[in-house]
């Protein structure tokens, strides 16, 4: 059993503030999970398009929804019925891009 | 955004051979930008759902929210809602959704839409807006139907033509009595004969089942429209 990591080189924020907890997050997660869906921009992993959510292939059924890139087919994202609420499965979604709801924000923790 | 708001049928019209419109009073409904759609959900008595997504064919604000439903056949919910549904029942619904197959009054931009069967409806809701703002910006709706029976909205849209929109057929199966050509399927030189050319530099909007979708998108790019002026809404049926 070895003691605490060292902290590496460069880690923290550029401000050299030190790692908080995921509730300093939550504001900004929050806004990516109010992103207008149809036109945020998904990159896939897969061969790298990027499109306008609303131009993907989309698979609905009773359990929920299968979302494809459009340039490959591979799977970006799966959204599924559960239980109590939605299950968000990211599969080769690299990033999702979109503008905030309320027209954008200061950045985080200003 | 993501809550279910009751929405009562408040009349119901029939508007095709085999749809009709459906006129639904959501309170709490914010209203809508011209091209989006919403999510309507069915319970049957045993607690089974049923979800589909319907284009909004009214536009602006208000509670009183417009759809127009073409029957699938061996549907799960749109036979239900051709056939069955009836003044006072109470629905569904969670929206306005979509802001990508939008059209914006403030957007001087020329339009070109294009329809295939019940896809025209998002593109009805564009033509009222800009007709509603008296938007100067050149549009165009270029619809494929079947047969003028399958026509949606063909009076309403025939009395908004004007010099800032024109509107042409295409029929697939039978045209009206003493129409000029033969019925067929959208062809390039139909699509050069009626649409605004790729140097007007239209924005294209295109709505319809997949297939037609997949079909005039093809021939607009093979026309010179760029591929990220064309935005499409595809349907694939119930």
């Amino acid at each position: 059993m070895t003691g605490p990591h060292p902290p590496r080189p460069g880690a923290g924020t550029p401000a050299g503030r030190p790692p908080v907890d995921g509730n300093a997050a939550a504001g900004l997660l929050g806004e990516v999970l109010a992103v207008e869906v149809t036109t945020a921009v998904a990159e896939c992993r897969g061969c790298g398009a990027h499109a306008p959510l609303a131009q993907a292939v989309v698979e609905v059924d009773a359990a929920g929804a299968l979302v494809r890139c459009r340039g490959c087919t591979r799977t970006l994202l799966t959204v599924l019925h559960v239980p109590g609420g939605v299950r968000l499965e990211v599969g080769c979604l690299a990033a999702l891009t979109g503008a905030a709801p309320t027209g954008g924000a200061p950045g985080a923790g200003g | 955004m993501s809550g279910w708001l009751a929405a009562r049928v408040a009349e119901v019209v029939p508007a095709s051979a085999s749809g009709r419109v459906l006129v639904l009073d959501v309170p709490g409904w914010p209203g809508n930008l011209a091209g989006q759609h919403l999510d309507l959900r069915l319970t049957a008595e045993d607690g089974y759902q049923a979800v589909r997504s319907y284009s909004v064919a009214s536009v602006g604000a208000g509670e009183r929210v417009e759809l127009a439903v073409d029957e699938v056949p061996d549907g799960e919910v749109s036979p239900y809602l051709v056939q069955d549904v009836r003044p006072g029942d109470v629905l569904e619904v969670r929206g306005p959704l979509g802001r990508y197959f939008v059209w914006q009054p403030e957007d001087p931009g020329p339009v070109q839409l294009v329809a295939g069967g019940s896809g025209v409806v998002p593109l009805v809701a564009m033509v009222r807006a800009h007709a509603a703002a008296r938007s100067p910006a050149p549009f165009r709706l270029l619809c494929s139907v079947r047969t003028p029976a399958d026509a949606f909205y063909r009076p309403e849209l025939e009395a908004l033509v004007d010099d800032a929109f024109r509107l042409d057929w295409v029929w697939t199966r039978a045209a009206p009595p003493g129409w000029p050509g033969t019925p067929g399927r959208l062809t390039a030189a139909g699509l050069a004969a009626a649409a605004l050319p790729p140097e007007a530099g239209p924005t294209v909007y295109v709505c319809g089942p997949t297939g037609f979708v997949e079909a005039a998108a093809s021939l607009l790019v093979a026309a010179g429209h760029p591929p990220g002026r064309i935005r499409t809404e595809r349907f694939g049926g119930s």
